[in-house]
C-alpha cells in the first residue's frame, strides 16, 4: 500500500504574545492507503492541531507534509483549496451544516468549488446521501434533522467529491451511543470500500473500529 | 447566474434587513431618475415654447446677458417705445417690430378674482411676430389699440378662473380697477414648476401703458422675414440701437442664443442635482458596505467551512462581492420603477420626460457603488483564516 499522508518531524508552536506553547513534537507519521487510523489523546494534547495540519488548513511550524508523495510546505492558496476539495474530505463534531440550506444543497457545496454544473452536482450529492442512508431528507433543512442525521449529511458531503481520506474531528462527540453506532457503521463500510479515514475521538468503544490507534501526549506520539 | 441565485437567496433570507440597506441606494436612483426627468421635462417644454415661437424671432431685452454684470438687474431699464419704432422704421423691409411691456395684476369678475395674473401690454402686430392660438373671438385690431381701446384676450385659466364654465367673450373684466371687455380667448400652453402660462391677459400697448403708467419695454419682439437673415437683423438691430444705448444696456437674442442658454442652465440644474443624489448613492453604498461586513462577521463559520471544502479564496471573494453588487443592483431596479412611477405620475401635471441614458446612468451607478464598497468586505470574508472561521461561534 502506497503512502498517503506522512508527516516528518512537524512541530507546530503557537505564539501568542510572550507565551509560545508547543502544541506538537516531533511528530513522524505516516497514513498508507486504505487505512482505518485513531487519534486519540487528552484534551489539549494536539489532536486538532495534527488533523487541521494535515487537512491542509494549517502549516506546521516546522517539518514536512507529503500527501501523496507531495511536499505540501510551498503550495500556494490556490493549490491548498484545490487539494482540500479534491483529495481530502472533512467531518466536524459540530456537523457545520449551512443553516436554511437543503442537505442537497449542504452536500452539493464542495462541487460548486469542483467546477461542476448543477445537475451533476445535484446528481452526485443524492447518490452520497443515498450512501448514507438518507435517500428521503434530500429536501431537509439541518433544523428538521436530528444530530445523527445531520452528521450523516456531513459525511456525505465529505464523499460527494471521492476523497482519498476521510478526516473526522470527534464525528460522534455531540451524539448519543446509537446514533454514534451508526455514524461508525458507515465508516467501517466506506473503509471497507477502501476509504481511508483518520479519525479523532475521545472514546474507546469508537478508537475500537479503527485499525490501528495512534495516542497523543502533550504534543507527543506515544 | 448561479451565484446571483445564490446571492439572491442569501439577500431574502434576511428579507428586512436587505431592504432597509438598499434603501439608499433605492432612495438615490429614484431621485436622479425623477430629477432628470423633471428637469429635461422643463427643457423640452420651454424649448417647445421657444420653437413654438417662431425660429425666426429675435428678442430684445434691458440689460446684459452672458456680461458681468446680472441681466436687468443693478442697472436701470433704458430701454423705451421709441426705441421699438425706430428698429421698425429701420427693419421695415426684413423684419416685424412689436413692443411689449408687463405687469401682474388682480382680476376681477362678478364675484370671483384672479391675482398675480400676468397682464402683457402688446402691439396689434403680436399676433404675427409670435405665433399664439387664438380659440375664441379675436385678437386687437391696430385701430383699437391706436384709441386705446379697453380690450383683453384672455388666457384659459384666467377663463377658467373668472367665468368658469360660462361664456367669456363680450364680458366685461376689472383689470385692477379698469374695466375691459373680452374679445378673444387664448389657446392653453402649459405649465411649469407650478408657473402657469395660461394666467395671463393680453391687452392694447397704449391702453396698458396708460393705465399703468410705464414707459420702459419688458421686451421688443424682432420676428425676420426669413430663416436667412436672423443674423443679419440681429447685427443690424444691435447696431441701431447702440446709437442711443450703451453695450450693456440691452441684449438682442436669437432664438438658438435662448435655447443655447436654457440647456447650460438645465445642464448645470442637472449637474448638481446629479451630485446631490450621487451622495446620497454613495451614503447608501457605506450602507451596503456596513452591512456587508456584518454579513460577513455573521457567517464567519460559514466562510471557514466553504474554505475547508475548496473554495479558494478569490471564489469567497467573489461571493460577497456578488452579493453587494446584487444588493445595490437591486436597489437601483427599484429604484428606477419607484422614479419612472413617480415621474409618470408628476408627468399628468409638469411635463417630465425620462431620457435612457439617465435610466442607464442610474443603474450604472448603483452597480458601481455595489463594487466599490463590496470590495473591502468581500476581500476580508476572502482573506479569514480557515481554521479561526470554523471555530468562530
Ligand atoms: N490558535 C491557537 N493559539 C494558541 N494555542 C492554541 C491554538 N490552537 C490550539 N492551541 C493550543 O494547543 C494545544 C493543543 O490544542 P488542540 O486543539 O490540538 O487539542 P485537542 O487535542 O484537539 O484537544 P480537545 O480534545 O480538547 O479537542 C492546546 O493547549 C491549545 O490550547
Ligand atoms: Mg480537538
Amino acid at each position: 500500500m502506497s503512502s498517503l499522508v506522512k508527516l516528518s518531524k512537524v512541530n507546530k508552536i503557537y505564539s501568542t504574545g510572550e507565551i509560545s506553547l508547543q502544541a506538537l513534537k516531533d511528530i513522524n507519521l505516516e497514513v498508507k492507503k486504505g487505512e482505518f487510523v485513531a487519534i486519540i489523546g487528552a484534551s489539549g494534547s494536539g489532536k486538532s492541531t495534527l488533523m487541521n495540519i494535515i487537512g491542509l488548513l494549517d502549516h506546521p511550524t516546522s517539518g514536512i507534509y507529503f500527501l501523496e508523495g507531495q511536499d505540501t510546505s510551498n503550495l500556494s492558496e490556490n493549490d491548498l483549496a484545490y487539494l482540500r476539495n479534491k483529495k481530502l474530505g472533512f467531518v466536524f463534531q459540530s456537523f457545520n451544516l449551512l443553516p436554511r440550506t437543503t442537505s442537497l444543497d449542504n452536500v452539493a457545496l464542495p462541487l460548486i468549488y469542483a467546477g461542476l454544473n448543477r445537475p451533476q452536482r445535484l446528481e452526485k450529492a443524492q447518490r452520497a446521501l443515498e450512501a448514507v442512508g438518507l435517500a428521503d431528507k434530500l429536501d431537509s433543512h439541518p433544523s428538521q434533522l436530528s444530530g445523527g442525521q445531520q452528521q450523516k449529511v456531513a459525511i456525505a458531503r465529505a464523499l460527494v467529491n471521492n476523497p482519498d481520506i476521510i478526516l473526522a474531528d470527534e464525528p460522534t462527540g455531540n451524539l448519543d451511543t446509537k446514533s454514534s453506532e451508526e455514524i461508525m457503521k458507515i465508516f467501517d463500510t466506506l473503509n471497507k470500500q477502501g476509504i481511508t479515514i483518520l479519525m479523532i475521538t475521545h472514546e474507546k468503544d469508537i478508537a475500537k473500529h479503527a485499525k490501528r490507534i495512534i495516542r497523543l501526549k502533550d504534543g507527543k506520539i506515544v | 447566474m448561479e451565484a446571483i441565485n445564490s446571492a439572491l437567496t442569501a439577500i431574502l433570507a434576511n428579507r428586512m434587513r436587505s431592504f432597509l440597506t438598499i434603501l439608499g441606494i433605492v432612495i438615490g436612483v429614484t431621485s436622479v431618475i425623477l430629477l432628470i426627468s423633471l428637469v429635461s421635462g422643463l427643457q423640452t417644454f420651454i424649448t417647445s415654447q421657444i420653437q413654438g415661437l417662431g425660429s425666426n424671432l429675435l428678442i430684445v431685452i434691458p440689460g446684459r446677458i452672458g456680461g458681468a454684470r446680472s441681466p436687468g438687474g443693478v442697472q436701470a431699464n433704458r430701454l423705451v417705445y421709441s426705441d421699438a419704432v425706430n428698429l421698425r422704421n429701420r427693419l421695415q423691409s426684413e423684419a416685424q417690430v412689436s413692443a411689449a411691456i408687463q405687469r401682474n395684476a388682480t382680476l376681477k369678475h362678478a364675484n370671483k378674482t384672479d391675482k398675480g395674473v400676468a397682464v402683457f401690454g402688446v402691439e396689434a402686430n403680436y399676433q404675427k411676430v409670435i405665433s399664439i392660438k387664438i380659440t375664441e373671438g379675436r385678437f386687437f385690431k391696430q385701430s383699437e389699440a391706436d384709441s386705446s381701446k379697453k380690450v383683453a384676450v384672455i388666457g384659459p385659466t384666467v377663463k377658467s378662473n373668472l367665468f368658469g364654465e360660462g361664456k367669456a367673450l363680450d364680458q366685461t373684466i376689472d383689470v385692477a380697477g379698469l374695466k375691459y371687455s373680452v374679445i378673444g380667448t387664448l389657446a392653453p400652453r402649459g405649465a411649469v414648476f407650478g408657473i402657469d402660462f395660461d394666467n395671463s391677459i393680453y391687452i392694447p400697448f397704449q391702453t396698458a401703458q396708460r393705465q399703468f403708467g410705464i414707459d420702459r419695454l419688458n421686451t421688443i419682439y424682432i420676428s425676420a422675414n426669413s430663416a436667412d437673415n436672423v443674423k443679419d437683423v440681429q447685427e443690424r438691430a444691435i447696431n441701431l440701437l447702440q446709437k442711443r444705448l450703451s453695450e450693456d444696456e440691452f441684449t438682442v437674442q436669437t432664438q438658438e442664443q435662448t435655447l443655447s442658454i436654457i440647456s447650460q442652465v438645465t445642464g448645470v440644474l442637472t449637474a448638481a442635482l446629479g451630485g446631490i443624489a450621487a451622495i446620497s448613492l454613495i451614503v447608501g453604498g457605506i450602507g451596503i458596505m456596513n452591512i456587508m461586513l456584518v454579513s460577513v462577521t455573521e457567517r464567519t463559520k460559514e466562510i471557514g467551512l466553504r474554505k475547508a471544502v475548496g473554495a479558494k479564496p478569490s471564489d469567497i471573494r467573489n461571493q460577497f462581492l456578488i452579493e453587494a453588487v446584487t444588493l445595490s443592483g437591486l436597489g437601483g431596479i427599484i429604484g428606477i420603477i419607484l422614479g419612472i412611477g413617480i415621474s409618470l405620475i408628476i408627468g399628468r401635471f409638469f411635463t417630465t420626460t425620462i431620457p435612457l441614458w439617465s435610466v442607464v446612468l442610474a443603474f450604472g451607478f448603483s452597480m458601481l457603488v455595489g463594487i466599490i464598497f463590496g470590495v473591502t468586505p468581500a476581500i476580508r470574508a476572502a482573506r479569514l483564516d480557515p481554521i479561526e472561521a470554523l471555530r468562530h461561534e
